[in-house]
C-alpha cells in the first residue's frame, strides 16, 4: 500500500471495471436482441428503475449488505493467501446460530438482545470457517476443498433445524421457523428495506480498509499470505494467521446470513440466499481483496442481480436470461490477467 | 553415420550469463561416439547449464554447437532430439498415472493416431532386454521405484532414436547397488555405439565409468582428462582450486564462551533428504565455524534445526546456556539468533513489500504505535539508515519492492535487518550463492566484522576457498553427519574435498 500510486489503486480498478461492464452489456445486449427484445430499451428500464428510482436504489444498496460482508469474508483469508469458497456455507450457518440466539433468548432487552443475535451469527459464521482454517494450519487439507464442500453441508445442517425442531407450527406448510422475535430484528431505515447490516458491512469494510493497510496485523496478515516460508523465518505465527483469517472472514460471511434472516426475511428458511457467498466470491475476484474495488463491485453485482428481476418483469424474459447475464459476469471476471498477485 | 574418429558433438566458445552469474564462459567440450565422457565439478560449476544448452533448453549467448560435423542450430529441447541428442533430467518428466508404454509413446518423435499396443510392448520389451533395463512395459510409472523411472526416462530415449544421451547427476537419486546397475547399462550402450555424458560431482563415479573427464570450476573448462591417466589429487586440485590467497588476514584468536551447542541433535529425514544424524557442535564467540558439503547432504537441515524451524527429536541445543530445543522460532530470534539465507527473494522478505515493510516485519511489536493499530515508519526508517552505515554498505532505495531490487542489494538489505541489532549467533546458509564477486565480498566482510565483534558465526557454504579464507575451523558433512572437521591452516582444499565427496572419512585431529 506504501507504494502504489493513485494508478495501481484507482485508475487501474476502474478500468477494468469499465472495460468488464462494457463487455457485460455488449454481449447481453446480444442475446437480448436475439430473443427479439430491444437491448436498449431493456437497459434503459433497468437503469431507470433501479437507480433513478429511489425505491429501486434503495433494493439495490439492501442487496449490497449481504455482499460486501460475504466479499469481506473472502477478502481477508485471501490477504493471508487462502481462497475461501466457502461464504456461502458461513453464510448459512451465521443465519443458523443467529436465529437460535433470536428465538431463544426472549425477554432481554432490545439492543441487548440484538447484540447478542449478531455476536451469535459471526460465531455461526466463524466456526464453520475454523474447520478449513485448522485442517489447512495443520497441513492436511487445501482450504479450497474443504470450504467449498462445507458449503454443500450447511444447507443440509440449516434444513434440518428448519424442517424439524425449529419448524413453526402456524406454518406447517412452510419449512420454516416462527417469526424473530422484534428485539431481534434489524432496524430498518426511511420505510424501506435499508438495515443495520449494511452499515454494519460498511464499517467493517472501512475497518478492514485501515487495518490491512496500516496496522501491524494487517501487515502480519499480508507477510504470511505473501511468503509463508519469510513470515515462518521471521518467526510470525504462520498458523495461527491462517485460522485466524478463516475465523474472521466466516464471522464477516456469518454476519451476513444472520442479517438477511433478522433484517429481510424475518425468519430462518431454506432460501435466505441467492448465492450471496458466491457472489461475494465474486466480488472479491473482481476487486482483488481492493477495499474500494470491493465497495464498487458489490454496487455492481448487487444491481445486476436486481436489474435480472427487473428484466423478468418489464421484458417478460425466462429466468434463463438471467442466468445467462450471471455467467456472463462470471466469464469477464475469470479473464483477468493471471500471475499478478494481491497488491501490497 | 559419422567416422569413429571425428567427435559426435563439439561444443565451441560457449558462453551463458544469467543476471549476475556467468554460467559458462568460452567452454569447449567435445563428445566421440562409443564414448562415455564424465563432466565433472563442484554444484554451481556450470555442468547442468553447459548441457541444457546443448539440449536446447537454454540459448548459448556465444558459441557454437556442431553435431556429426555440421552446424547445428538448437533452439529448443525437439531440435536437439530430432539431431539425436537425448537428456535424462534430475527431475523426471514422467506422467505417474500413465504405464510405461504410454509414457514411452508420447515422447516418440510422430505419435500415431492409434497406437499398436502389442508392437510397442514388444519394441520395449527388447530395448529393455538388450541393456539390462528390466521393466515391464505395461506397470505403472507412479509405482515404480526411483531407479526404475530413470530406467524409463532412458528408455524413452532410446525408442525415440537419442545417439548421444546426457545424464544429469544420474546418481543422486540412486542407492548404491542401483548405481552399480546403472554404469553396467551405460557399459552396454557404449557398446551399442551410443555416446554419453555424465554429469557429477562425485569424483568416484567419474572415475569408476568414465572414458574421458572433464572438469568444470566456475563456468570455465579446466581441462579433460583420462582416468587411468590422473590421479585423485589433481582431479580434486582441478575441481576446486588452489587455495586462494586469504580475503583479509584474520588475526588469531583464542574463542570466547560457546555461543551454541548442539549436542547429538537428530531430526526427521523428509523426502530424501537427510535427517541431521548425531550432530554435535559447538560455536563459540568471536568463532566462524564453516559447513562444508556436496549440497543436500543435511547443510539446510542444520541451519532449520539451529533456527528452530523443524523440530528436534532427539538431542540438545544449547544457546547461551540455555536449553533452546524446544524454542519457536520468535524465541530464538530475539534472543539474538540472525540469518541470512541464499536466496533473500523466496526466504526472507515478501516480494511485494517494500524495503521498509520488509524491514518492519522483524520487530512488528517493537516498530507498533497505539498498541498495533499504526507502525511508526519513522523508527523503521531510521533503523534502515543507521544499519547501512553501521555496518557500512551502500544503502537501497527504501521504498522499492523487495521483488524489484537485484540480489546483491537484497542482500544487503537481509544483513542491514539481521546484523544491525543486538545478536549473538549468525547462521548463514549459502549467503554469498548466485552473488557477484562485490556483493559476496560485502557479505563475506559482513561476518568477519561479526566475528571481531565476538559473535559466533555459522557459515554454511559450498564455496571452499570461501570456508578456508573466513573460517576458524570447518566441518564437514555428508548424508547429515559430521564426517570430519578441519582447521583450515593445517588442511588442504583437496583433502576437504575427499571427505566432502564421500571419498574417505577423516576425524578431527
Amino acid at each position: 500500500m506504501l507504494l502504489s500510486g493513485w494508478r495501481a489503486r484507482i485508475a487501474w480498478p476502474l478500468l477494468r471495471l469499465l472495460l468488464t461492464v462494457v463487455i457485460i452489456l455488449g454481449v447481453f445486449g446480444v442475446v437480448l436482441w436475439a430473443l427479439g427484445k430491444d437491448p436498449l430499451k431493456a437497459y434503459r428500464d433497468t437503469f431507470r428503475l433501479n437507480i433513478l428510482n429511489p425505491r429501486g436504489l434503495s433494493e439495490v444498496v439492501v442487496r449490497m449488505a449481504p455482499l460486501l460482508l460475504t466479499a469481506l469474508g473472502v477478502a481477508i483469508p485471501f490477504r493471508a493467501g487462502l481462497i475461501n469458497v466457502g461464504a456461502e456455507g458461513q453464510f448459512m450457518m451465521g443465519a443458523l446460530l443467529g436465529t437460535w440466539a433470536a428465538l431463544n433468548l426472549p425477554g432481554l432487552p432490545a439492543g441487548l438482545h440484538l447484540s447478542l443475535v449478531i455476536l451469535a451469527g459471526m460465531l455461526g459464521g466463524a466456526a464453520w470457517a475454523a474447520i478449513p482454517g485448522l485442517l489447512r494450519a495443520l497441513g492436511w487439507v487445501n482450504e479450497t476443498i474443504t470450504t467449498l464442500l462445507l458449503n454443500y453441508l450447511a444447507p443440509l445442517v440449516v434444513g434440518y433445524f428448519v424442517f424439524g425442531p425449529w419448524r413453526a407450527p402456524e406454518l406447517a406448510m412452510y419449512p420454516q421457523t416462527p417469526e424473530l422475535p422484534p428485539s431481534a430484528r434489524f432496524p430498518t431505515l426511511f420505510g424501506t428495506r435499508l438495515h443495520l447490516g449494511f452499515f454494519l458491512g460498511l464499517f467493517f469494510l472501512l475497518g478492514y480498509a485501515y487495518l490491512i493497510s496500516r496496522s501491524r496485523w494487517g501487515l502480519e496478515l499480508r507477510a504470511v499470505g505473501g511468503n509463508p516460508e519469510a513470515a515462518r523465518r521471521l518467526g510470525l505465527p504462520v498458523e495461527r494467521w491462517l485460522v485466524l483469517a478463516m475465523v474472521i472472514g466466516g464471522a464477516l460471511a456469518g454476519l451476513a446470513g444472520i442479517a438477511e434472516v433478522a433484517a429481510i426475511h424475518g425468519r430462518l428458511k431454506m432460501a435466505i440466499s441467492p448465492g450471496y457467498g458466491f457472489m461475494g466470491f465474486l466480488v472479491n475476484w473482481l476487486a482483488f481483496a481492493n477495499p474500494f474495488g470491493i465497495l464498487l463491485m458489490a454496487f455492481l453485482i448487487a444491481f445486476i442481480a436486481s436489474s435480472g428481476f427487473t428484466l423478468q418483469i418489464t421484458q417478460r424474459l425466462p429466468y434463463a436470461a438471467v442466468n445467462v447475464l450471471m455467467a456472463l459476469i462470471l466469464f469477464t471476471v475469470l479473464a483477468k490477467p493471471l500471475g499478478k498477485g494481491v497488491k501490497g | 553415420m559419422c567416422e569413429p574418429d571425428k567427435p559426435v558433438v563439439q561444443l565451441q566458445g560457449i558462453t551463458k550469463r544469467f543476471p549476475g552469474v556467468l554460467a559458462n564462459d568460452q567452454v569447449d567440450f567435445d563428445l566421440y561416439p562409443g564414448e562415455i565422457h564424465a563432466l565433472l565439478g563442484e554444484n554451481g560449476a556450470g555442468k547442468s547449464t553447459l548441457m541444457k544448452i546443448l539440449y536446447g533448453f537454454y540459448r548459448a549467448d556465444a558459441g557454437t554447437i556442431r553435431v556429426n560435423g555440421k552446424l547445428a542450430h538448437i533452439r529448443s529441447p525437439r531440435d536437439a532430439r530430432l539431431l539425436g541428442i537425448g537428456m535424462v533430467f534430475q527431475g523426471f518428466t514422467l506422467i505417474p498415472a500413465m504405464t510405461v508404454a504410454e509414457n514411452v509413446a508420447l515422447f516418440m518423435a510422430e505419435l500415431p493416431p492409434v497406437l499398436r499396443r502389442k508392437d510397442l510392448h514388444r519394441s520395449i520389451t527388447q530395448a529393455s532386454e538388450r541393456y539390462g533395463l528390466a521393466l515391464n512395459p505395461g506397470a505403472l510409472v507412479w509405482q515404480l521405484s526411483i531407479g526404475e523411472q530413470q530406467r524409463v526416462e532412458l528408455l524413452k530415449l532410446l525408442l525415440a532414436g537419442a545417439r548421444v544421451l546426457i545424464f544429469d547427476e544420474p546418481t543422486k537419486v540412486l542407492v548404491p547397488h542401483e548405481v552399480a546397475a546403472l554404469f553396467h547399462v551405460f557399459q552396454s550402450l557404449k557398446a551399442d555405439g551410443y555416446s554419453l555424458i555424465f554429469i557429477t560431482h562425485k569424483l568416484r563415479e567419474a572415475l569408476t565409468c568414465a572414458d574421458r573427464i572433464t572438469v568444470m570450476r566456475q563456468g570455465r573448462v579446466v581441462g579433460t582428462v583420462r582416468p587411468q591417466e590422473v590421479r585423485e589429487e589433481t582431479l580434486l586440485q582441478m575441481m576446486f582450486g588452489e587455495r586462494l590467497a586469504e580475503i583479509s588476514a584474520k588475526e588469531k584468536r583464542k574463542p570466547g564462551d560457546p555461543i551454541l551447542e548442539l549436542q547429538g541433535v537428530w531430526t526427521k529425514p523428509v523426502g530424501t533428504a537427510p535427517g541431521l544424524q548425531n550432530i554435535n557442535l559447538t560455536v563459540h564467540a568471536g568463532e566462524i565455524v564453516g559447513v562444508a558439503g556436496v549440497s543436500g547432504n543435511g547443510q539446510r537441515e542444520l541451519g532449520d534445526a539451529i533456527l528452530g524451524l523443524i523440530r528436534i527429536v532427539r538431542g540438545k541445543k544449547i544457546f547461551r546456556g540455555e536449553d533452546a530445543t524446544r524454542w519457536p522460532p520468535r524465541r530464538l530470534i530475539q534472543s539474538g539468533v540472525a540469518f541470512v539465507p541464499e536466496d533473500p527473494l523466496s526466504m526472507a522478505v515478501v516480494p511485494w513489500f517494500s524495503v521498509l515493510e520488509n524491514l518492519a516485519l522483524l520487530d512488528l511489536r517493537g516498530f507498533s504505535r497505539f498498541g498495533g493499530l499504526g507502525l511508526d515508519w519513522r523508527r523503521v526508517r531510521e533503523f534502515l539508515n543507521l544499519g547501512f552505515s553501521k555496518l557500512g554498505l551502500e544503502t537501497v532505495p527504501e521504498r522499492v519492492r523487495a521483488a524489484n531490487l537485484s540480489g546483491g542489494n537484497l542482500q544487503r538489505f537481509t544483513l542491514v535487518r539481521e546484523l544491525s541489532r543486538p545478536y549473538h549467533l549468525v547462521v548463514g546458509l549459502y549467503p554469498t550463492r548466485g552473488l557477484d564477486v562485490r556483493s559476496a565480498n560485502a557479505v563475506r566482510q559482513a561476518f568477519l566484522a561479526a566475528r571481531e565483534e565476538g559473535k559466533g558465526v555459522l557459515l554454511i557454504s559450498e564455496d571452499l576457498n570461501e570456508l578456508f579464507a573466513l573460517c576458524d575451523r570447518i566441518v564437514v558433512m555428508l548424508k547429515g553427519q559430521i564426517v570430519g572437521e578441519f582447521r583450515p591452516e593445517e588442511a588442504d582444499l583437496t583433502e576437504v574435498g575427499r571427505v566432502m565427496t564421500g571419498a574417505g572419512v577423516v576425524h578431527a585431529p
